[in-house]
């Protein structure tokens, strides 16, 4: 179905300059003259896994919408290293609801591939290895509404790293998965890691945060509270807020 | 249901004995109505789109307007075309009307906003669902538009269909641009009203159950069609 | 991709196509005379005299007259004298030639409660319809039937858009209107030859004819080349010639319904 064709987009530019480090000053992000996330001052090295951290209503969605150019920055400064309309084409997100395209398993895959003019035959192909990846290489012709919501996940995963992002940001993509399909999604995210991909995923799970995090931003009524080394942050959090809500006295 | 029962009869007998006038009147009206779902389609569907994606000034009242136009009495539409292509209108020189083009022409007026209004309604569904996405993953206007149009295919359809429907049994419009000339601009819905005015109830109620069973046949091949594609791709 | 294929490739092929190019010229002409039926018994013999194919206009007069005025049409065939008049004074057309003549007919429920059968004159069968209140349905809309019916009105004195609820315009054409008389049980004013073409006469017989005010004279007029010089005034010219000639007369006055002579050839040779 070679309608969905979409305009060829400008090629990736084949730069060797990385997008990272992603430094942020004074940001902040409102709606309707409040102020959700901000002023906030974060610096994202090359590499790592950071899990954003907080209660509900911290600003962890709103941070990182803001980070990605989904939300707009009401004041302040978001750098890249490249600039930005190049840095936009070299990330990707996954949401914590999977947006599903009235596709197939394959070409919703495909679809970030063919947004960049790659020719249906080979965006097709490759789609099928990333879905024989994470799993769905038995269901690639399925219609990707129907899935279940772990499939859902791990085609939203997949869908997000074909492009091969330098940077993946996750808003708690296993919110709703059961056990097994959240082991799974974490081994592809650490899979990921490992070639190159830095992530930075926003989670409420304790042990999920334990076991991925290389180091972790505390978000606090929208605000950066703490920053630091995973490990460091676990054991010993600096603040009082952290140490509660690390103890689960603060959810809200 | 006496009448009706004539009129089956009628249908019966013109439909089997193979009446060329019948099949020439069946096969304009068909090209007719198609030409003009066609062209409406190609500038109704991108419009409803564009109207969901593309945030400006006047936005709300051209979907204000798209809807008013919906309401358009065809017979307002017939009058207006024919004022532009009569001789003595702006297009007159071109010489179409009274022909087949011409009353493609009013059909297109008539069919595009209601093509386009239901367009817009379910691509605005599909774009509120897509629009995080598509941002995140730098999708250009052009391929949003082109996503939300694909996505919503079968939705779509339905619209052409309805632009079919209201197309097939327009007569107001067709009738005054068209001029029901017998054998050049004489369609099923004409037909029908030169054969009411004559009195012959039971001719016309059998072109009127042609007229039913066409539009019946179009919409059952489309949904076979678009049957076939979900087999193969879904 | 397929799907559109399916749908557009056809359609391309449909919209190329393009009518047969014989010569054809248009006429509009009246609901009435192409109720008649005379057109099906011409319209052959002129193809295959003259080689011309007539695309007929059917419409009611006054929209005949206004697609001459605008040039929509090459030569209008009416029946309405003081507007066709008009239309010639008015430089629309080049002149006026009477072809043929049909009458009109009042036509009303059979029991006729107006007892107008046994009339004298046209205008006393409508002075009994307005005394006796009965429901009488008029063309209105400006059409030669419309405007006889308001000629014969006026010769009985009466106006009947001010005199009662009676009196109805339907705004149609002469089926649709006499579709309305039968639903009604009203008086109506038809063309004899609407009348013995009409399908759905129910209840409806024809009361009262022979009145001379009652006959209907229809005339061609080409329309003007000063005005619209595309117009094919010289194919107009054969159709004309060929319409007043021998093999014309033969066809109008032998046309037959029921039994019934509907019209009668009266062109005056040039």
């Amino acid at each position: 179905m070679s309608a969905s064709a979409p305009t060829p987009a400008p090629a990736p530019v084949a730069s060797t300059r990385p997008i990272l480090p992603l430094r942020l000053r004074q940001a902040e992000a409102r709606r309707r003259g409040k102020r959700l996330v901000g002023p906030v001052d974060l610096e994202l090295g090359r590499e790592g896994f950071t899990i954003v951290m907080g209660p509900n209503g911290a600003g962890k969605t709103t941070l990182l919408r803001l980070m990605h150019g989904l939300e707009r920055l009401a004041a302040g400064e978001i750098r890249w290293a490249v600039p930005v309309r190049e840095a936009r084409m070299r990330q990707a997100y996954v949401f914590q609801t999977p947006i599903m395209m009235r596709r197939s398993v394959v070409d919703s895959i495909a679809y970030p591939l063919r947004l960049r003019g790659m020719g249906r035959a080979e965006a097709r192909a490759r789609a099928a290895r990333w879905a024989e990846r994470v799993g769905l290489g038995a269901v690639l012709e399925r219609p990707a509404p129907v899935l279940s919501g772990g499939e859902k996940q791990k085609l939203s995963l997949a869908r997000a790293l074909i492009a091969r992002p330098e940077i993946l940001f996750l808003d708690e993509p296993c919110a709703s998965l059961d056990g097994r399909a959240m082991r799974e999604i974490e081994t592809l995210l650490l899979e990921a890691r490992e070639s190159g991909t830095r992530i930075v995923m926003a989670t409420h799970d304790m042990g999920q945060a334990c076991r991925l995090a290389s180091d972790v931003v505390f978000l606090y009524g929208g605000r950066v509270h703490e920053r630091g080394p995973a490990e460091a942050f676990f054991k010993a959090p600096r603040t009082a807020e952290a140490a509660a809500f690390l103890k689960g006295d603060i959810v809200e | 249901m006496d009448g009706f029962a004539a009129g089956l009869w009628q249908a019966w007998k013109l439909v089997f004995t193979f009446d060329p006038d019948l099949y020439e009147i069946v096969f304009l009206s068909l090209r007719v109505t198609m030409s003009a779902v066609i062209i409406a389609s190609l500038i109704g569907l991108p419009l409803g789109a564009w109207l969901v994606i593309k945030r400006f000034r006047a936005r709300r009242f051209t979907i204000a307007l798209l809807n008013a136009l919906m309401g358009l009495p065809p017979v307002v539409v017939g009058l207006a075309v024919y004022m532009l292509l009569s001789r003595s209108g702006p297009l007159g020189v071109l010489g179409l009307l009274f022909t087949p083009t011409a009353m493609i022409i009013a059909q297109v007026i008539i069919i595009t906003p209601l093509i386009a209004s239901i367009a817009h309604q379910t691509m605005r569904d599909l774009w509120a669902e897509y629009h995080d996405l598509l941002l995140s993953m730098n999708a250009s206007r052009a391929q949003r538009i082109a996503a939300i149009l694909w996505d919503g295919r079968r939705a779509l359809l339905t619209a052409m269909l309805a632009g079919f429907g209201r197309g097939i049994g327009e007569v107001g419009a067709i009738m005054i641009v068209g001029g029901n000339i017998d054998h050049v601009t004489r369609v099923l819905t004409t037909a029908i009203a030169l054969e009411t005015g004559k009195g012959n109830f039971a001719f016309a109620m059998g072109l009127g159950l042609i007229l039913i069973a066409l539009s019946l046949s179009v919409n059952l091949a489309i949904h076979w069609i678009s049957r076939t594609e979900r087999a193969s791709v879904w | 991709m397929r799907l559109l294929n399916w749908l557009i490739a056809p359609l391309l092929a449909l919209l190329s196509l393009t009518p047969a190019g014989a010569e054809t010229i248009r006429v509009a002409v009246t609901t009435s005379f192409h109720n008649s039926g005379l057109a099906d018994v011409l319209l052959p013999a002129i193809r295959a005299d003259l080689g011309l194919d007539v695309r007929l206009l059917v419409v009611g007069t006054g929209q005949a007259l206004k697609l001459g005025e605008q040039g929509d049409v090459d030569a209008i065939l009416v029946h309405s004298r003081a507007a066709e008049e008009a239309f010639v004074a008015q430089g629309f057309g080049t002149h006026r030639r009477e072809i043929m003549y049909n009458d009109f007919v009042l036509i009303g429920p059979r029991e006729d409660p107006a007892g107008i059968a046994s009339a004298q004159s046209a205008a006393e069968a409508l002075a009994h319809i307005a005394a006796a209140g009965a429901p009488f349905v008029s063309r209105g809309d400006e059409s030669g039937t419309h405007k006889k019916e308001r000629v014969l009105w006026q010769a009985a004195g009466i106006d009947p858009t001010a005199a009662g609820p009676w009196y109805r315009e339907a705004g149609a054409g002469m089926g649709a209107t006499l579709n309305t008389a039968a639903g009604m049980g009203a008086y109506t004013l038809s063309d004899r030859a609407s009348w013995l073409n009409f399908g759905n006469k129910g209840d409806l017989a024809l009361l009262y004819a022979g009145d001379p005010a009652l006959f209907n004279q229809y005339s061609l007029i080409p329309v003007s080349p000063a005005r619209h010089p595309h117009v094919r005034s010289d194919l107009v010219a054969r159709l004309e010639t060929w319409l007043t000639g021998p093999r014309a007369r033969a066809l109008i006055d032998g046309y037959r319904i029921g039994g019934e002579q509907l019209f009668t050839f009266n062109a005056q040779p040039e």
